[in-house]
């Protein structure tokens, strides 16, 4: 494969641009946030490109430097990677408008517009990323920025938490690279199709199967080693928040989905039984704990504890196309959706001077915009239709049935009732006669409407997933078909 | 886009825009809003109206778009779904001149009106759906629709019916997502047709489709009011008279026992539906219910709950109708959506016109309002005979064709259940109707504020009188052409065809 094809550096753009950026940011402070917005907006534009580009042509394989694989770096593109670089796109986009206003009168924005740039080229090189090493790498930088993100908040709290938030983080990484190590000891390559090809069930390989995965379970936050989100997603500031919940604690599941396609396609079924299992208590145990919290950011962190159960339910359903289709479109809902919520509680927040539930009735009434955000996304949480989250449930259930496997049904089902509680928890206050209502006269709009525009996108997915759908894992040569189809 | 495809969307849309833009509204632009409102309704009428002659000249409107591989989005004009889509679109209108006049004055306008208007698009959604999971989309939009305006008030009690309402109806979908794709397992598809889907797999997969029948059931029944799931309705009266108007009589529960007559006529099929003895289960259920309804709104001292269990009890007609197998019965239970509907929009109003000029919600109280009131007073007790099933009133109608119906199909016990129940109906309503007529008035009203010559707001006065007088139209014409009767017998024949 040449490095001239035409249209394929879409590819290389997206991580150049956003690095190119972040250089700029740091550099003049002044401009930062207009270079963030225009290279959010490009991201955006080449984020579809590519995605256009792998639906018409099918998977896409670029050679740094002409260089291929197993000697050189190979980026790779397939339909799943566009749609979630579009997605990562869409929420850094709008995450990155909220910013400019909910930064106003703060010191944080020239450390911010810098290390939010390059957490987006991190995402970006790492859904573009082919092997296992290149992973760790990029993973490695993702996460680095999001801790550096989270401390970046004026606070003591904030500060312990993303320290906890770094040490889990590296041990995870620790574990993930020892993993990588074994492989490659195994298999003598670290491309992922060269890995399904060449992977062999020996004891090195069960050791980096379970080395590997739990590292990419703590990092990916999956219960019971979900400790260190709750307090970095909520104490972060919350535009970070959004970045994190929406973002950034999905690409340790991209990853181990990757995995799970090419050198670990023949993991016994017991494997995925037991994180499906991890999962559904992941949903209830985090929709339980949001209901109890008496922090509004706490309660939207606690019920992305539960939604990343939603993802770990793939694994029992492997077996089933529509499972992958499923959790990638859930993926993407949640991802709009949550990061709404975020943006729509970090207004309350700055409203009101605090985030306790029990008190939003008293900006409830003057911020209306940011409550129809907070209220739709909470909506999708729910997974009610015509959201992007009731088509990805309803392909998870889709799968269940067809694997004679009910039990998962139930369990999503039952999430889904669970999320109604606590969103509704919050969203009873909207209709509190207020004694003493906050002057909220002074927000800004922006960052109410983006929220919204967020939360609106999230709620009609499920009209503009059908296409989508096809694309993922569908009949033909697709992400998945194209990476098992080399399984001896 | 043609013009065939375009005309259901065009319903929705004329109760979704001015929803959408009212929301927007600052609370003062009084004229606008109602501007807004009315027109919307007029519009929808219109459409409606329209369609149904259109399609009654054989012209067949629908709207697909993909929703997921093998599933559409579907809107579709059929007979049943116009049946219920034409009710509700007139009832709508009628409750939006009443809820105007209702809450002048009253905080929150924009908020109560913009969801009122996505309520009523809700329920035209899931009148139209032409499969199972585009009537669950619109069957979920409504619950959360719906929510804002039980909770109103914002006032505890409001909040704790609002939360109830959630519970049961949020559960209930849930149920109802799980039973939709359990059949679609089995299935294959979720299409409504005359006949249902499920007989090609009723030797194979009895045990697995009769399963996932009461799990339908127990989704749809929610808004139904079965027993035990009704709950939530007695507790939601709390919220104004127009929301109550709306829940009992036009949306909500409306959409429960249509969804009832969607899952047998048009998923299962009358034919397995019986034959798999699921039709003479929920027959079971619907009698429970209506004795238990009439027997709970006996103790009841207030009058709105009183009404709301006498709804318990009237709704599970329809259901008893859908499920006793037989076109004469059908037709009864058919024509009870129209004829419960309007019989129950009329006391709602009546009773709201009690609170609002005089400040009586307790049955003690009422003495003597038929003095003090006698337009809105004459229309309760109209009605009141209506739901006892005094002839010529509408409810004589259903009645007559369910106990028919009933002894068509070998099932004598029902007409001795609707004997009894009309007893409990008497024994409830008629000591009101006494107090009303006959009792002597107060010499003071807990907060009479008279204002004007006539009895109340004609904006309260007018609604009431239409919606009794077609509820009185309806039982003395039922044998005309174009009747609701007519047209009930219509699609039972349709549904009973060999």
């Amino acid at each position: 494969m040449t490095a001239l094809e035409p249209g394929s550096t879409w590819v290389v753009w997206l991580i150049v641009s956003p690095l190119a950026a972040a250089l700029i940011a740091f550099l003049l402070p002044r401009v930062a946030a207009a270079i963030a917005l225009a290279n959010a907006l490009f991201m955006g534009v080449a984020a579809l490109a590519l995605l256009d580009l792998v639906t018409e042509q099918g998977p896409h394989r670029y050679s740094l430097g002409g260089w291929g694989a197993p000697l050189g770096i190979d980026l790779y593109a397939d339909p799943l990677s566009g749609v979630l670089l579009v997605v990562a796109a869409v929420v850094v986009l709008a995450t990155l408008f909220y910013s400019r206003d909910y930064l106003a009168r703060t010191a944080i924005g020239p450390l911010f517009w810098p290390i939010s740039l390059f957490l987006h080229a991190a995402l970006n090189a790492l859904l573009l990323s082919a092997d296992a090493f290149n992973l760790y790498v990029t993973l490695e930088l993702l996460s680095l920025s999001a801790v550096a993100l989270v401390a970046l908040a004026d606070e003591q709290r904030a500060v312990a938490a993303a320290l906890r938030y770094l040490l889990a983080s590296i041990v995870a990484s620790l574990a993930y690279l020892l993993g990588v190590a074994l492989l490659y000891h195994t298999a003598g390559v670290l491309d992922l199709a060269a890995l399904a090809e060449r992977a062999t069930w020996t004891p090195a390989t069960w050791a980096a199967l379970g080395l590997m995965t739990a590292g990419l379970a703590v990092k990916g936050a999956l219960f019971p080693v979900h400790f260190w989100l709750p307090g970095a997603h909520s104490y972060a500031p919350s535009p970070v928040s959004a970045l994190l919940s929406a973002l950034v604690v999905k690409a340790p599941f991209y990853v181990l989905l990757r995995l799970w396609y090419a050198p670990f396609a023949g993991a016994p079924e017991a494997v995925g039984t037991l994180l499906g299992l991890l999962g559904a208590l992941a949903i209830v145990w985090g929709s339980l704990q949001a209901l109890r919290q008496a922090r509004l950011k706490l309660l939207i962190a606690y019920s992305t504890v539960a939604q990343i159960g939603y993802l770990f339910l793939f694994f029992p359903l492997a077996q089933s196309r529509s499972a992958l289709q499923g959790v990638t479109v859930f993926i993407l809902g949640h991802a709009l959706a949550k990061a709404a919520m975020f943006l729509a509680a970090g207004n309350m927040h700055k409203c009101l001077g605090h985030d306790r539930i029990q008190d939003l009735h008293r900006v409830a009434r003057e911020l209306p915009v940011t409550l129809a955000a907070f209220a739709v996304g909470g909506v999708c949480i729910m997974g009610l239709p015509p959201s992007g989250n009731f088509i990805g449930k309803w392909l998870l259930i889709e799968a269940a049935f067809a694997q004679g496997e009910w039990g998962w049904a139930v369990v999503v089902v039952a999430g889904g009732l669970l999320s109604a509680a606590y969103v509704f928890r919050v969203l009873g206050h909207a209709f509190t006669v207020d004694d003493k209502p906050v002057d909220a006269s002074g927000a800004p709009a922006s960052m109410a409407w983006a929220a919204f525009a967020l939360a609106l996108l999230a709620l009609t997915l499920g009209v503009f997933a059908a296409p989508l759908i096809d694309l993922i894992g569908g009949p033909g040569e697709t992400a998945v078909a194209h990476l098992s189809s080399r399984e001896p | 886009m043609t013009w065939q495809a375009a005309l259901p969307l065009l319903v929705l849309a004329s109760s979704l825009l001015p929803g959408l833009v009212i929301f927007a509204l600052p609370e003062r632009s009084r004229t606008l809003r109602t501007a807004l409102n009315l027109s919307g309704a007029v519009v929808k009428l219109f459409l409606v109206v329209w369609m149904l002659w259109q399609s009654g000249q054989g012209v067949h409107y629908e709207l697909r778009a993909a929703l997921l591989p093998g599933l559409d989005l579907v809107l579709r004009s059929s007979e049943l779904g116009l049946f219920f889509v034409v009710l509700s679109a007139l009832l709508w209108l009628v409750t939006t001149i009443y809820a105007v006049g209702y809450l002048e004055d009253s905080p929150n306008r924009s908020r109560f009106f913009g969801f009122f208007s996505l309520c009523v698009t809700a329920t035209a959604g899931a009148a139209l759906a032409g499969n199972l999971i585009t009537f669950l989309a619109f069957y979920e939009m409504l619950t959360l629709a719906t929510y804002p305006l039980v909770v109103h008030r914002g006032t505890a009690a409001a909040r704790r019916a609002g939360r109830m309402y959630l519970a049961y109806t949020i559960g209930g979908g849930g149920v109802l997502t799980l039973g939709t794709l359990w059949l679609y397992s089995i299935t294959g598809t979720l299409e409504f047709v005359p006949g249902g889907i499920v007989a090609p797999f009723v030797d194979r997969n009895a045990t697995a489709l009769s399963a996932a029948f009461v799990v339908l059931v127990a989704g749809i029944g929610v808004k139904a009011a079965l027993v035990p799931l009704h709950s939530w309705l007695p507790t939601a009266m709390v919220a104004p008279a127009p929301v109550s108007a709306l829940l009992h009589a036009v949306a909500v529960v409306k959409v429960g026992a249509f969804g009832l007559m969607r899952l047998v006529f048009s998923t299962y099929g009358v034919e397995a539906a019986s034959g798999l003895g699921l039709a003479q289960g929920l027959a079971v259920v619907a009698a429970v219910t209506i004795v238990y309804g009439s027997l709970r709104a006996l103790a009841q001292t207030n009058l709105k709950r009183l009404l709301a269990y006498s709804t318990v009890s009237q709704l599970s007609y329809i259901a008893l109708g859908i499920a006793l197998g037989g076109a004469v019965a059908a037709t009864g239970g058919i024509v009870h959506l129209v004829h419960q509907g309007l019989m129950k929009i009329t006391l709602f109003f009546a009773a709201g016109n009690l609170a609002e000029t005089l400040g009586v919600h307790e049955i003690r109280d009422m003495r003597g309002a038929g003095r003090r009131m006698p337009w809105s007073m004459a229309a309760f007790t109209l009605c009141a005979f209506g739901m006892i099933g005094t002839p010529p009133m509408a409810g004589f109608i259903s009645k007559w064709y369910l106990g028919i119906g009933a002894v068509d199909s070998d099932a004598a016990w029902v007409v001795w259940l609707l004997a009894g129940s009309s007893i409990l109906n008497a024994a409830y309503f008629l000591p009101i109707v006494w107090a009303i007529w006959f009792e002597p008035p107060p010499e003071q009203w807990p907060h009479d504020k008279r204002s004007g010559r006539a009895e109340t707001s004609l904006m309260l006065l007018v609604p009431t009188l239409f919606t009794a007088a077609m509820a009185l139209a309806v039982g003395l014409f039922a044998a005309t052409p174009y009747s609701p009767l007519e047209w009930a017998r219509l699609i039972a024949a349709r549904q009973y065809a060999p």
